[in-house]
């Protein structure tokens, strides 16, 4: 990665009349676009040649830090290696090239690839079927709590307008439920971080639609009363809804079916190895379990509705069900107790130098709650900085909201004993850093293209246009 | 290992799970390829499909990707990263992010744009949700009759959960019926509007008069386009529009059987906290740097939970990615260029038809790259025998009528060997 910034933008390099592309000569004859059909000016896009582009956002992508650069332990998002052949794939020209609206006779490789991963999903979920078409995480989650309010619709049991969620949940959760037209409650943690069920049996009620969760939780602990939850929760005439951000560490040990989920999504960005791409694209695959088949929003069930024209992001779709081939029942059995193995031996080797707020055994992820040495007066914001300087990315910090200095790490299972007792050492290393020259890490990171940002300055005043900037 | 953390197997790690619950079995999957042998699975289901050359569009089309959009994709800087926290580290996403905000602000002529959204139809969904919260005491959007059916029914699927209450206004020979519109949107409890450009069949309408309507009963103007053809075509802005969404696939992304493409999503300056999705700002580093962040965050659902703009929490970002440097490489010319020949093109195409003598327009409309068409003969039997030759000739859209779609990668002989079918 770069330590000084390339920080030019496209516009910068622009020179009137430069070209970077070539395209035939008009050989239809003389059709023009009439005036009054044209826009007044032209767009102000930048004029550069070949060569220009690519090194500037060969330089841009010198600015960033990818999993393919370093250790990337970011709770919660699950940054395993995406193999080379997953992006193979979909550059073959026979997927590649498809229109979505072609006859099926001419799409049956498409149609069996989205046929396949359903069915793998489904046997790894422990459920009866999925639909491919939500696009991301969040978008699954909105899927699904619309699966869970037709299904309450065709009882005729209208008044479940409630969905609860516990205080650790991801933010997309309640989020989603109020797209979706339903209104939050929220279930109390127990002093050990798991759902406090006495709370939650005093909240299930005939207006409770569904529960949501995650699990392991948000602080990487495995619910271990599910059962009697899924129980209480069935009694009361609700559903549960299995966040499936989490499903890492429960591939081989556990299926959110047999927990006693009627309907999840799926991150295939997450646990199936598709790259985040900076922020997408995702896929959100949602499943449910038998008897519910056909509420699912798409063609092949519910056609009524729909969340996503097509087949959902089948580019992703077709990495995600590389990954599954390529690791096969043999190897995927082994994905969640490998990441739930690094993330324990993290969590023993600093408990004593971060604090660690919970005790035991974690799943794929666990929090600590800043350093264990509060005099120093460094923050989790001053350590995460600090990572960045040693080439590492930080952990998800500030979530789930319950611990103040929350330092959320999850590692995968895709690294090696090496790079993990490297990052310890490293983390070791801040930690004594904080206590001898604690003014390090408060002005930290040191060693990347650009030092701390003014992120008040941003909001204050938005300037999200290159024309803004110049009138600025 | 196991040591430090204290247990005797990786199956004592999951001491705490319930024994009831554990999963013993073996999983009924594939066994594990090697490389070669997950290469040549794939190559045997890519030959189950028949790539064609393409005359279809309804929302999807067959643009050209210039070859140094795939090469800067794929670097893995920006492809294994993820959404840009940590600003000191993620600095190449959030300079293009920007890039692409401020191109699609100056191809839709809008002020501003948001950092991408999963696709067209959702964003649509997501400017219909805007629109009602931007609105006081509002639940009903009027959508017109030209909208594509399949963004129709994503706008309506939303609607339903959400609590919208959508009302149609009628079409009158391909056209949103103006009449109706204005009689609708003077109802009490209209947030917005939402049309398309150009709509359902390919045609350009004239939305003139229909964005002062909207405003003088304080209701939204929203409309939704194919990203591409702003490049030439009036701008949504242009129209009076206060939201432009739609896909920006048209930008070279490849068709991919469907996905993953890009929404877009741009406003007025005004609604600009009131809009969901992530947006990068510019602002400076400790060390006086000019920088770049994801910013108004007050607005997303991490803080905000349940009271935020959207549940969204990512934006389509490498794909925002592959149309920023489409842009950046086709250039101001190039974008427009692409736009004439398609144009050309789909009119030379229109005329052949009809020399054929079989063929008549649908109706008498102006259109852009894309036509409906009405044949004299049975439309199935047509369109397998263009499939049987390798063409993907249009889109059935009635019992006579077939609309083609036509990009600058469809040549004059491709054209011209299509018409020998009929």
């Amino acid at each position: 990665m770069n330590n000084k910034l390339y920080g030019n933008l496209i516009f910068e390099l622009s020179h009137p009349g430069r070209k970077g592309y070539s395209l035939p000569d008009n050989k239809f004859g003389d059709y023009e676009v009439p005036a009054e059909m044209r826009r007044e000016n032209d767009a102000q896009l930048p004029e550069c040649d070949e060569m220009t582009v690519v090194r500037h956002y060969t330089n841009h992508s010198g600015n960033n830090f990818g999993v393919d650069n370093g250790f990337y332990p970011l709770g919660s998002c699950t940054m395993k290696y995406n193999p080379a052949i997953n992006e193979e794939i979909p550059g073959m020209a026979d997927f590649r090239d498809i229109h979505p609206l072609q006859p099926v006779d001419t799409v049956k490789g498409c149609l069996d690839v989205c046929a396949g991963l359903r069915k793998a999903l489904s046997e790894i979920a422990g459920l009866a079927d999925f639909t491919l078409n939500p696009f991301a995480g969040a978008h699954g989650e909105l899927t699904g709590l619309m699966v869970i309010r037709r299904y309450h619709e065709s009882r005729g049991d209208e008044k479940r307008t409630k969905v609860i969620v516990p205080n650790s949940a991801h933010g997309t959760n309640p989020a989603s439920a109020a797209v979706c037209g339903l209104e939050i409650v929220e279930v109390k943690s127990t002093a050990d971080g798991v759902v406090d069920v006495d709370d939650l049996r005093g909240l299930l009620d005939d207006t409770i639609a569904a529960v949501m969760m995650t699990n392991p939780n948000t602080l990487g602990l495995f619910e271990r009363n599910i059962p009697e939850i899924a129980k209480l929760v069935h009694e009361c005439g609700a559903l549960m809804y299995y966040d499936g951000a989490n499903l890492n560490p429960m591939l081989g040990a556990c299926r959110p079916g047999d927990m006693g989920f009627d309907v999840m999504h799926i991150n295939l960005h997450k646990t199936f190895s598709t790259p985040h791409g900076g922020g997408g694209p995702g896929s959100g695959p949602v499943g449910v379990r038998k008897g519910l088949e056909q509420f699912l929003p798409d063609n092949e069930h519910d056609s009524t509705l729909s969340v996503s024209p097509y087949h959902g992001n089948f580019g992703v779709i077709l990495k995600a069900y590389t990954y599954i081939l390529s690791l096969g029942k043999e190897y995927i059995k082994y994905v969640g107790p490998l990441a739930t193995l690094n993330a324990n031996y993290i969590k023993e080797s600093l408990k004593d130098v971060y604090e660690l707020p919970i005790a035991g055994l974690c799943k794929h992820e666990f929090v600590f709650n800043g350093l264990a040495d509060k005099s120093t007066g460094i923050t989790t914001m001053d350590v995460a900085k600090r990572l960045l300087d040693y080439g590492y990315h930080a952990p998800t910090i500030y979530f789930p909201l319950l611990f103040h200095e929350a330092m959320m790490i999850e590692p995968t299972e895709s690294e090696s004993k090496v790079t993990i007792d490297g990052f310890i050492e490293v983390m070791r290393k801040i930690a004594e850093e904080a206590k001898n020259e604690p003014e390090l890490l408060k002005s930290a990171p040191h060693n990347t293209p650009i030092g701390r940002v003014d992120d008040v300055l941003a909001a204050k005043h938005p300037v999200v246009t290159y024309k803004s900037m110049l009138n600025d | 290992m196991l040591d430090i953390v204290g247990v005797g197997s990786l199956d004592e790690l999951y001491s705490d799970v319930p024994e009831e619950i554990r999963f013993k079995k073996e999983y009924d999957l594939p066994e594990a390829m090697s490389e070669m042998e997950v290469r040549r699975f794939f190559e045997a289901l890519g030959n189950e499909n028949k790539r064609l050359v393409c005359f279809a569009g309804a929302g999807v089309y067959d643009h050209y990707t210039p070859a140094v959009v795939g090469r800067i994709v794929q670097r893995s800087e920006f492809l294994t990263s993820y959404t840009p926290y940590q600003a000191e580290i993620s600095q190449g996403t959030l300079h293009y992010i920007f890039e692409y905000q401020s191109m699609m602000a100056e191809l839709t002529s809008m002020d501003i744009s948001n950092a991408s959204m999963y696709d067209g139809s959702t964003a649509t969904a997501e400017a219909m949700m805007m629109a009602v919260a931007a609105g006081k005491k509002c639940d009903t959007v009027l959508v017109s009759e030209t909208v594509d059916k399949k963004v129709l029914t994503v706008v309506k699927t939303y609607a339903k959960f959400h609590g919208v209450n959508i009302v149609m206004v009628k079409e009158n020979d391909g056209i949103t019926y103006k009449a109706d519109f204005q009689e609708k949107i003077a109802q009490k409890g209209v947030a917005g509007v939402i049309v398309q450009q150009p709509n359902r069949y390919g045609i350009v309408e004239d939305y003139a008069g229909y964005a002062d309507a909207a405003h003088d009963n304080k209701a939204l103007m929203i409309m939704n386009g194919v990203a591409a053809d702003y490049a030439v075509l009036k701008t949504p802005a242009e129209w009076g529009a206060d939201i432009a969404v739609g896909d920006g696939q048209s930008l070279g992304v490849p068709m991919m059987f469907g996905g993953p493409y890009v929404g877009y999503m741009c406003c007025t300056e005004k609604l600009i906290r009131k809009m969901p999705g992530r947006i990068v700002g510019m602002t400076e580093d400790s060390r006086g740097q000019r920088a770049f962040v994801l910013t108004l965050q007050a607005r997303e659902q991490h803080i905000r939970r349940q009271k935020a703009t959207s549940n969204i929490c990512s934006n389509q970002s490498l794909m925002a990615l592959f149309v920023t440097v489409y842009m950046a490489v086709m250039g101001k010319k190039g974008v427009k260029e692409a736009g004439e020949l398609s144009y050309a093109g789909a009119h030379y195409m229109m005329d052949k038809l009809v020399e054929t003598g079989h063929f008549k327009p649908t109706f008498q409309k102006p259109f852009f790259n894309e036509f409906c068409v009405e044949y004299d003969g049975d439309v199935d039997v047509l369109q397998k025998k263009f499939v049987d030759n390798g063409f993907l000739g249009g889109v059935k859209m009635g019992d006579h009528t077939i609309m083609f779609a036509v990009t600058e990668q469809r040549s004059k002989e491709e054209i011209d060997n299509l018409i020998k079918l009929i």
